[in-house]
């Protein structure tokens, strides 16, 4: 399992239900069902994805997220995960809210603008950053809404959300202590654990 | 609502017998060949939700593939508006066509008759052997006709029910339908939640809307206003309303399919243009030019005419007008306070609901009423919105992303039935 997953199945109860905005090929739902034995919910518009859940038995939605989440009861999800899609949505901070009104905790991982290959790349050649990891020319791109670990603090403040616990790490999913100390210009995937207040 | 698998065949021609299809499908390893209906009969009376009772009744059924010795691996297939108990396979070696969903029942097929028994019946008020309107009334001796009661979405399911028990199987392993047969396996749900481990629901919805109503108004205006209705009484005056069938039909016809797939299917002419088939909208000629009368110069017009020329001979008249009521009926939610998601509060079973975007007639934002509801009762649900030219008649096509969900769909509920086994 991917270190950022074995992060989010810390943080998620047994037994309790999940709702996974833009669940891809619903690998994380189909581990914490059989770890935590979760009721989940997968959202996706991909339809090869779409299908791949529903080979694996998982319940899966096609639903756009730019929609909303009109159709969620409000407390109906213990926990609401959005798992690097933050970036590609046209409303990332109603999304938040929403997922905090269908959901009691919330969880969000991102990749890290602030990051200093990020600074480094911009601030050298002057251009929008093109890498392995952020592979998209900025006209083509479907991640239109980048942001930093101090941006989404910065978000949570503005709305008041408890931010429970917070962690970055590298594009192998790993930790260390330098990016505990910096985790805006180190840490390359932010990953928090939110509940309203 | 149609159970017409030939709609949209290319090679159908208006003037051309259906036999030009190809027989050798009967031999081929993803049919189920031939198969004989079976009529199953009933003494219980069956109290009909208009307060009348039918104190007996039979039931054309038919079956694929094998039942388990758990008697757990049983699929009810429920039919829409036009369809019946014939849903796969061929009645004899010279029949030109199959059932109506041959395309998704079969050996490996969606509905895999190798893992499940599958089980398709017409429903009460049906022409195709159950009872009903063409039936003899044993109080007059003569066709029921128009004193055939009115039958309800969940009159038909208590009867599927009594099959169920006749067959002895206790829980479905899945209940599939589409259109009017997908509010069947919805009511299946509500009333019997524990005979029920698995719906799928295609293109359907909660209930009917009044554009829905209308067009079934129009439907059975026509009908009735004919002049050899009789008020019903036609077999008794050796007649039927063949222009008021045909009328009902092609105005339904229209409404199955989207401008687009006229538009592709009528549009041959235009393919040899670069811009394919937005070359001539669907307005390919008959003849190759017009004849400034009243005759039908439009391929589209004389497919229509042939479609409703085709149905009329084979539906009773009787029988759509009760059909299109059970549509317009169907409400659950009534018994609920209108809060449908109370309706679907009981059991367990999971649902698989499917849409198709160019669906007028059950549109997505239907299906999603219904997502949203199941939802709220905290179902469990996987949701599909398939792009598909068809209209509402893709539900009948193999279209393979809405074929390979339900595939993948069933053969997660059959590993958990041999997994329950085990």
């Amino acid at each position: 399992m991917r270190p950022d997953q074995e992060i989010i199945q810390r943080w998620i109860e047994p037994d309790s239900r999940v709702l996974d905005l833009g669940c891809g090929d619903g690998s994380l739902l189909a581990n914490l069902k059989l770890t935590k034995k979760v009721k989940g919910t997968g959202l996706e518009i991909d339809s090869d994805k779409i299908q791949t859940c529903v080979e694996r038995g998982l319940n899966v939605i096609e639903q756009n997220l730019d929609a909303g989440l009109w159709n969620f009861q409000t407390d109906s999800f213990d926990t609401v995960l959005l798992a690097q899609t933050l970036q590609a949505l046209s409303h990332p901070d109603q999304l938040i809210d929403e997922m905090l009104r269908v959901g009691r905790r919330g969880i969000v991982t991102f990749p890290n603008f602030g990051n200093w290959k990020s600074r480094v790349y911009l601030s050298s050649k002057g251009r929008m950053p093109v890498s392995k990891f952020m592979p998209h020319a900025w006209y083509d791109t479907p991640n239109i809404h980048f942001c930093t670990v101090r941006d989404f603090d910065a978000l949570c403040k503005e709305k008041n959300i408890r931010i429970l616990e917070r962690t970055v790490v590298d594009l192998k999913h790993e930790g260390s202590l330098s990016m505990r100390l910096l985790p805006n210009l180190l840490g390359e995937i932010a990953i928090y654990h939110i509940a309203r207040s | 609502m149609p159970n017409d698998t030939t709609q949209l065949d290319a090679t159908q021609t208006p003037t051309a017998d259906a036999a030009i299809e190809a027989p050798e499908s009967k031999d081929a390893p993803d049919s189920v060949g031939i198969v004989t209906p079976v009529s199953y009969h009933f003494d219980e009376p069956l109290l009909l939700r208009s307060g009348k009772t039918l104190l007996a009744y039979d039931l054309m059924v038919e079956t694929y593939g094998e039942l388990n010795a758990a008697r757990s691996n049983a699929i009810l297939i429920c039919h829409a508006l036009s369809g019946d108990h014939h849903a796969a396979g061929y009645h004899s070696a010279t029949d030109s066509k199959p059932g109506w969903w041959d395309s998704a029942i079969g050996p490996g097929k969606a509905i895999d008759t190798t893992k499940f028994f599958v089980v398709a019946l017409n429903n009460l008020g049906g022409c195709a052997g159950s009872t009903g309107p063409t039936s003899i009334n044993p109080d007059t001796g003569k066709p029921y006709g128009p004193d055939f009661p009115v039958v309800t979405v969940r009159d038909w399911v208590k009867s599927q029910l009594q099959l169920m028990d006749r067959l002895a199987i206790k829980k479905w392993a899945a209940v599939v339908g589409g259109s009017l047969g997908g509010m069947q396996v919805q009511r299946w749900a509500i009333s019997y939640p524990d005979r029920v481990a698995n719906a799928v629901c295609i293109a359907s919805a909660p209930k009917l809307s009044a554009q829905n109503i209308a067009f079934n108004e129009v439907a059975r205006y026509s009908i009735t206003s004919d002049p050899n209705f009789h008020a019903g009484r036609y077999l008794e005056h050796n007649t039927y309303p063949k222009q008021g069938l045909m009328l009902a039909r092609m105005v339904g016809h229209i409404t199955y399919l989207s401008d687009s797939a006229m538009r592709a299917k009528f549009g041959n002419a235009g393919s040899q243009l670069e811009n394919t088939t937005r070359g001539n909208l669907g307005r390919d000629l008959r003849s190759g030019t017009l004849s400034f009368g009243l005759n039908v110069d439009f391929e589209v017009e004389s497919y229509l005419h042939y479609q409703g020329e085709r149905f009329s001979s084979n539906f009773d008249a009787n029988s759509y007008l009760l059909m299109t009521k059970a549509l317009d009926y169907f409400d659950p939610s009534v018994d609920y306070g209108n809060d449908l998601s109370k309706a679907f509060a009981g059991g367990d079973c999971k649902f698989l609901l499917v849409s198709f975007s160019t669906d007028w007639r059950f549109p997505p934002e239907r299906s999603r009423e219904l997502v949203e509801t199941l939802l709220k009762a905290g179902r469990e649900v996987t949701y599909l919105e398939v792009e598909a030219d068809q209209g509402h008649d893709a539900f009948l096509m193999p279209i393979p992303r809405y074929i390979n969900a339900m595939r993948g769909f069933l053969d997660n509920a059959y590993k958990e039935l041999v997994n329950d086994a085990s």
